[in-house]
Order: C-alpha cells, then structure tokens, then sequence
C-alpha cells in the first residue's frame, strides 16, 4: 500500500503497525511524536495502531538547540 | 509608572491597560540567554514584564553574534558571560523593568529558589536534560513553561499550562539519546527560524502574564523555514490517554535526581561543562597567577579563562567550568583536576 511519509509518498506493507514502522526508521517510539491523519498517536497505542493505504503520517522528532 | 510607552500594545484589545498592568506586575524566568532567550528577552522586555529573571550559565563568544540579537563586539571583547551582558543592554532598552542576571547552570538544586515569584517560564535552553527538569518543576509548582528548540532552519514550540494542557512528558516519554540528534555543531543554525520560534514563546508568555492563560495555543507547533512547512500538530488526544509519569502520575524523576547528570557536552561548542554541588568556591584573583606559569590567563570578576595546549578552560568563582576543545567528559575532568584541583 501506499502511505504519505513527512510529506514523501512510500509503500508500506499492507496493515503494518505504527510501531514497526519506527521500528524500520530506527525510530524510538518513546523520543519520537507521531501525527496520523492530522491526530496525534498516543504511545500507548503505537504498538497497536495498524496503517492504511493512504494515510498520511507526520513523525516529529524533535530538535534541541536554542 | 507611566505607560506612555505601551500605548501602541495596549491599544491592542485582547491586551488593554488591564493586561499591561498585569505585565508589569509579572515575573518570567528566561531559562539560557544565547538566541532563543535573546529574543524573548529583548521582545519581553520591551513589551514591559516588570521583573526578568535571566539564568545562563555560557559566556559569549564571536560565533555567537550572527543569531544572538542582545549582543555586540564589545560585549564579546569584554568576555562577559551572557546573562551579566543581556541584563545591561535590557536596562538600556527599558529602564523601568527589573532584570536579574545570574550567571548559573539550572539544576534540580537550584530551580525552586530560581522560581520564587515566577509566573511564567521561557524556555531558552540548548538540551533536553533541562527542558525535562523544567517541566517537572513546572507541574510540581503549577507555572505555565514555554517549550522552544531549532536547528538549522527548523524549530519547534509548546506552552504547558499544568492543568489545562497535555505536558512535554505526555508528548515526548524519554530524552533523545545523546549524539542521536542533530546540534548546532553538526547541523548548523541560520537566525530566523531562531527569531520565529522565540517571537511565538514570547506572545504565548504575554498571554500568560497578561491574564490571557485561555488564549495560549494547545498544539505543538512544527517549522521548517527552509522547507517551507508550517504546522500545527493537536494535542488532545494526548489528554485522555492517562499514562504520563510527569503530569498524571506526578513522578518527577529530573527534579527528584533520579535522572539527569551534571557533566554535559554542551551543544555546537566542542566543550563540555562540569559543576560541582559540593565544591567550594574559587577565588579567581588567586588562581590567575597560579596557572600563568602555565599559559595565557585571563580574567574578570565574573570568570577566568586559561589557554593550556589545544584546550581552554572557562572558570567561574562557584567552581563551575567549562572546558572548551574537547567533547569527551573524561579528557575535560582530567584537565580540570590538573588545573584547577580537585
């Protein structure tokens, strides 16, 4: 299927979890902020939230310096 | 005090005089006065907060001026540290405020004196190790704090009200790993998404303190100037999710010392710091011609400096140091014990 990374298309494979695709960005899901569709993921969730073709996914990782 | 200077602001409606008054009767901490907390300050202190309580433990440098709006040449050649320059150039910009320079690292010790009387805290920080420390205090003591951070051209910003809004901990669980992010010294800075990021800290801490808490933004805000991406990324769902150990189950680890450390390699500087809680404080007259049978030493009232090989070493009298040329803790401590003594 085909889902919207940051902006950038990309396949993904059918129902994969949100965990196992921070898994595959090297992502850790505690030190990360993950968008679906315009609402925010709890954490709790991501283990359990499986995505669908055309979703549209914004992941935040956040920045330090000041 | 007159208000002739506010009239433009207070013609605006949602401020009035009633909400310049109450700016004026305020408290903000401006946690790190380098480009965030320059911004926020000069923006704050000219809108007219009666009392800034500036906290920085750096003192300025050449690189610093290309995105550090407080600051000049001569406060560079001057080597002053950057609170003791930022409070002197607010003083010139509104010399009916109150401002407090002190020339410290924020620590779980310290905060709760450092927020007596505070009703608002900017975040101008360059580390997640302090901006988890300030969201615990701020829920521990029930004080609104405004989240900023940038890098290259992006930034990123949030006001915690304890209460009313979700807490950084509910949107970010853990600190990012160290070096696993990117930092002024890798991936660079260019000043306007620094000015942007602290303009938005700056009016969500002016609704704060002017007696307009409702008007604050309850979604992170995500920017990239470069890339041309502004968005604003809603929070509620974050409420009812009840597994934050910050603001539901109100275990502050980072005010507690159960996390944090008090070595830091300090963002873009090739430099670690080191303090001490139990050190006594050092007489900077008296180590000056100690170690200038060494090398080149200089120094003011605020600090010294010594130029020993490819390092140098930044002293402050509370024994706090900042050894700059190396980014490994051990080398900085080892240079230390040989210089200044254990």
């Amino acid at each position: 299927m085909r889902i919207v990374l940051n902006g950038e298309p990309r396949d993904a494979a059918d129902n994969l979890l949100l965990s196992e695709l921070l898994v595959s960005l090297q992502l850790d899901s505690s030190r990360v902020a993950v968008e679906v569709n315009e609402k925010i993921v709890p954490r709790a969730r991501h283990a359990t939230h499986s995505l669908k073709e055309g979703d549209r996914l914004e992941v935040v990782t956040f920045v330090g310096g000041g | 005090m007159p208000l002739d200077r506010y009239v433009r602001q207070m013609r605006y409606t949602n401020m009035g005089e009633t909400g310049q008054l109450k700016l004026g009767a305020s408290r903000a901490l401006i946690c790190g006065c380098g480009a965030l907390g320059s911004v926020i300050a000069n923006t704050l202190a000219r809108a007219g907060v009666g009392r800034l309580r500036i906290v920085d433990r750096d003192f300025l440098e050449l690189n610093n001026l290309q995105r550090q709006v407080l600051y000049d040449e001569p406060d560079v050649i001057a080597g002053l540290p950057k609170a003791v320059a930022a409070k002197a150039k607010l003083q010139q910009i509104n010399s009916e405020i109150e401002v407090e320079a002190i020339v410290a690292d924020l620590h779980a010790e310290n905060i709760a004196g450092l927020l007596e009387g505070v009703d608002a805290i900017l975040d101008g920080t360059d580390n997640f190790e302090t901006r988890f420390l300030l969201n615990d205090a701020s829920l521990r003591f029930n004080i609104p704090w405004v989240f900023g951070g940038c890098i290259g051209a992006e930034g990123q910003t949030m006001t915690i009200v304890p209460g009313m809004t979700p807490c950084f901990r509910c949107l970010i669980q853990e600190p990012p790993l160290p070096g696993s992010t990117p930092t002024c010294d890798t991936a660079g800075i260019v000043a306007p998404i620094v000015n942007v990021v602290a303009s938005i800290q700056a009016c969500e801490a002016l609704k704060i303190l002017s007696g307009n808490v409702a008007a604050v933004n309850r979604a992170l805000t995500v920017l990239d100037l470069w890339d041309n991406r502004i968005r604003q990324v809603q929070l509620d769902s974050l409420r009812d999710s009840n597994s934050c150990p910050a603001c539901q189950r109100r275990e502050f680890s980072w005010l507690n010392r159960q996390r944090g450390s008090h070595s830091a390699v300090l963002c873009g500087r090739n430099a670690v710091q080191l303090t001490f809680s139990e050190r006594s404080p050092i007489v900077l007259d008296q180590l000056a011609p100690r170690l200038a049978a060494a090398g080149r030493v200089e120094h003011n009232r605020y600090l010294l400096r010594f130029w020993i090989d490819d390092f140098v070493l930044t002293v402050f009298p509370d024994g706090r140091a900042i050894i700059g040329g190396t980014n490994d803790v051990a080398v900085a401590r080892t240079l230390y014990a040989k210089y200044v003594g254990a």
